[in-house]
């Protein structure tokens, strides 16, 4: 069935069909319609689900840890803040082994207050251990929801669905919505062979002297190698059943291109259009929109460091004293690799600021012009 | 044959809680559990975050305890017991009493909020404090849990807490829980049929447990039972339950308070205090014993 729908009900639809069995959350803007749809489906028993509803974020991220151990296949959305006030249970849900899936809105940070789209919520998070997938569009935002679930509770790590505030959470589009049946198929229900319960005690996340702690953090970074693959694997699968592939990254027009962006989110999607126009101009543009950041697809990327002469990573984040997150990742993916290849590194949009097709042709004009990049951060549409 | 007198147990011989365990001599907090755990039963699953028994229990992976335990985050302990009862009730498990298990730190300070969130929700949880009123665990420190007049080690003789207890179970009676209940280890009894009588409340149900800590309080260990005794003679840690925020029952009532001096002086904690501060105490705990015959008469 199609249905026109926002990003954030995109998200609420993923979990319903998924069958999340409890969701915990705490409203929070742009975020707040998923939950709203959320309420509405365990009100009317669309979704047969518990839903807390909690007094912050902290306490949403503690319940779905709860309800996960337990047994529960658990979701939870949030943005900016109330992802920042979870950070501490993060952790804990990777640490944990607890396959929480959570919708998270892009919001920039404050102050000052803003309610508009920029990445540095997420990539803030990017090392606490849970799987961050950047979604372009809603058809994706509610197919990377079920396969997140699927992925999630065959490792036991966590999963983040990212999807940009407004420019997607709150912009409707075409989504078609696959039959329950065949989502039932393709996700069996979640049965964890280890579980809290009387029936078979046991303690979790007790005191773990140095002796132990170790091994336990090794294992979650094997299990995070694996996620790549599965990933793919668990692609396949959906497309055989729903005609759709996630996939760790989309390529767009990259075969013979010499200037490659490598984008993520909405501006992706953006970047596409640029390419098709710069194409018309007579430059070889291409396109890299990467879904997935953690675990970070290195091979995809080296793979396009051979096609491009140039690569322009755009990103719509910071980190103060660094780069852009995309940028550093980049580089280290390429590093000893094509070391010969500049890569660009350009910072734009930060705080909800627009980012379009003229936006992309600037930063491929710069590009163009130099063959190597003059500085560490190249930024588009500051004023200054 | 004698006629030997058969001696009655008050409390059932089994135990949920093994030797093992990694408490201090004389510690207050395993009596509480030990106690709790022969209300409860087996149908248990405990969520304890930060606190003298997220340790006390034994390092990874053993457990003192036959009922399974969820380490979770310090504030965290009554929203994941709320996160534990709804996942098990949607995996079909609507038998287990879910506890969240708190020190004072845990419950009066960095874990009120997610207590109070719960509480106003109403979550079907069991929520015990073992009060030892301070941070114990860390080393001493002062809690909002912590009386007035005694010394931590953030709170030196010099600058001792000038600050009364802040009294959590008339903040969780503002919340219109169907059960709250203070009891002290000292009084076994008391607090198995307190805890047997939460087990059988739906809703969200408090215990305040008293449980001196030697180590803490610089006592005796042998002390603790008789000290845990003299609060509650004294008028110092009254044993009540509150049912629905206005019914209050007095359950161990005192026909004359003892002075607060004689518990004082078998705590080093107290040690630094004068006359005229005892004095001063005294009068408090006069005062808040009168405020509590007060909200047993309905005049909340």
């Amino acid at each position: 069935m199609k249905k026109v729908m926002m990003g954030n009900h995109a998200l609420s639809y993923g979990a319903m069909l998924g069958r999340a069995q409890v969701i915990a959350a705490y409203p929070i803007t742009p975020q707040t319609q998923v939950v709203e749809l959320l309420s509405e489906m365990c009100a009317d028993k669309t979704l047969d689900a518990t839903f807390i509803k909690v007094e912050s974020e902290h306490s949403a991220m503690a319940a779905s840890i709860g309800a996960s151990l337990a047994g529960a296949r658990t979701f939870t959305a949030t943005s900016a803040q109330g992802l920042a006030l979870m950070h501490e249970l993060l952790h804990w849900a990777s640490g944990g082994r607890n396959p929480v899936v959570m919708g998270d809105i892009n919001r920039s940070m404050a102050p000052g207050w803003s309610i508009w789209s920029d990445q540095n919520d997420s990539l803030s998070q990017r090392d606490t251990g849970w799987i961050q997938f950047y979604c372009a569009n809603n058809q994706e935002v509610l197919d990377t929801v079920i396969q997140a679930f699927k992925v999630s509770e065959k490792l036991f790590i966590p999963s983040m669905v990212i999807l940009d505030a407004f420019t997607l959470s709150h912009t409707y589009e075409v989504v078609d919505i696959p039959e329950q049946k065949k989502v039932d198929e393709f996700l069996p229900p979640f049965r964890p062979e280890i579980k809290l319960t009387p029936d078979d005690p046991h303690a979790f996340g007790g005191l773990t002297s140095p002796e132990h702690y170790f091994e336990l953090r090794y294992k979650l970074q094997k299990d995070m190698e694996k996620v790549e693959a599965l990933i793919e694997e668990t692609g396949k699968e959906y497309e055989k059943m729903f005609g759709r592939y996630m996939g760790l990254a989309e390529e767009y027009r990259c075969d013979d291109a010499d200037l490659i962006f490598i984008t993520s989110g909405t501006m992706g999607s953006t970047a596409k259009v640029a390419v098709d126009e710069l194409r018309k101009e007579g430059v070889k543009a291409g396109n890299l929109r990467m879904k997935v950041f953690r675990p970070f697809p290195f091979e995809t990327v080296r793979n396009i460091a051979k096609k491009a002469k140039k690569i322009a990573v755009v990103d719509r984040n910071i980190s103060y004293g660094h780069h852009g997150m995309f940028f550093q990742e980049v580089k280290s993916a390429v590093f000893g690799q094509n070391d010969g290849i500049p890569i660009f590194g350009f910072i734009t949009g930060l705080g909800g600021r627009d980012i379009t097709p003229s936006t992309f042709r600037e930063i491929a004009q710069y590009a163009q012009e130099r063959d190597e990049p003059e500085e560490n951060i190249v930024w588009i549409g500051v004023k200054r | 044959m004698s006629k030997e007198k058969k001696m009655r147990l008050s409390l059932p011989e089994e135990e949920l809680m093994n030797s093992g365990h990694v408490g201090c001599q004389g510690c207050g907090a395993t009596l509480a559990m030990r106690y709790v755990l022969k209300a409860l039963g087996k149908k248990v699953v405990l969520c304890i975050p930060a606190c003298c028994w997220s340790v006390i229990d034994g390092p990874f992976p053993y457990s003192s305890l036959d009922v399974p335990i969820f380490h979770c985050a310090f504030e965290t302990a009554a929203v994941s017991a709320s996160g534990v009862k709804a996942g098990l009730e949607m995996v079909g498990d609507k038998e287990t009493t879910v506890v969240a298990w708190a020190g004072d730190g845990g419950t009066f300070d960095i874990g009120i909020q997610a207590l109070s969130g719960v509480a106003e929700r109403n979550d079907d949880i069991l929520y015990v404090c073992y009060d030892n009123e301070a941070y114990m665990n860390t080393g001493i420190q002062r809690s909002s849990a912590t009386p007035y007049g005694a010394w931590t080690t953030t709170t030196p003789v010099k600058h001792y807490k000038n600050r009364p207890k802040k009294d959590i179970d008339a903040i969780m009676a503002a919340h219109r829980i169907p059960y709250i209940a203070t009891a002290s280890i000292g009084y076994p009894e008391d607090l198995f049929k307190k805890a047997k009588k939460a087990k059988e409340i739906k809703g969200t149900r408090f215990i305040h447990i008293y449980a001196p800590c030697p180590s803490g309080w610089k006592s005796r260990s042998e002390h603790t039972v008789k000290l845990a005794r003299m609060v509650v003679q004294n008028g110092m840690f009254p044993v009540y339950e509150i049912e629905w925020g206005e019914k209050y029952t007095l359950n161990i009532k005192i026909k004359e308070k003892k002075p607060i001096i004689d518990y004082l002086k078998l705590q080093g904690r107290f040690r630094h205090l004068t006359d005229k501060e005892i004095a001063l105490m005294q009068e408090e705990v006069y005062h808040k014993w009168k405020r509590l015959l007060e909200c047993m008469n309905g005049n909340t």
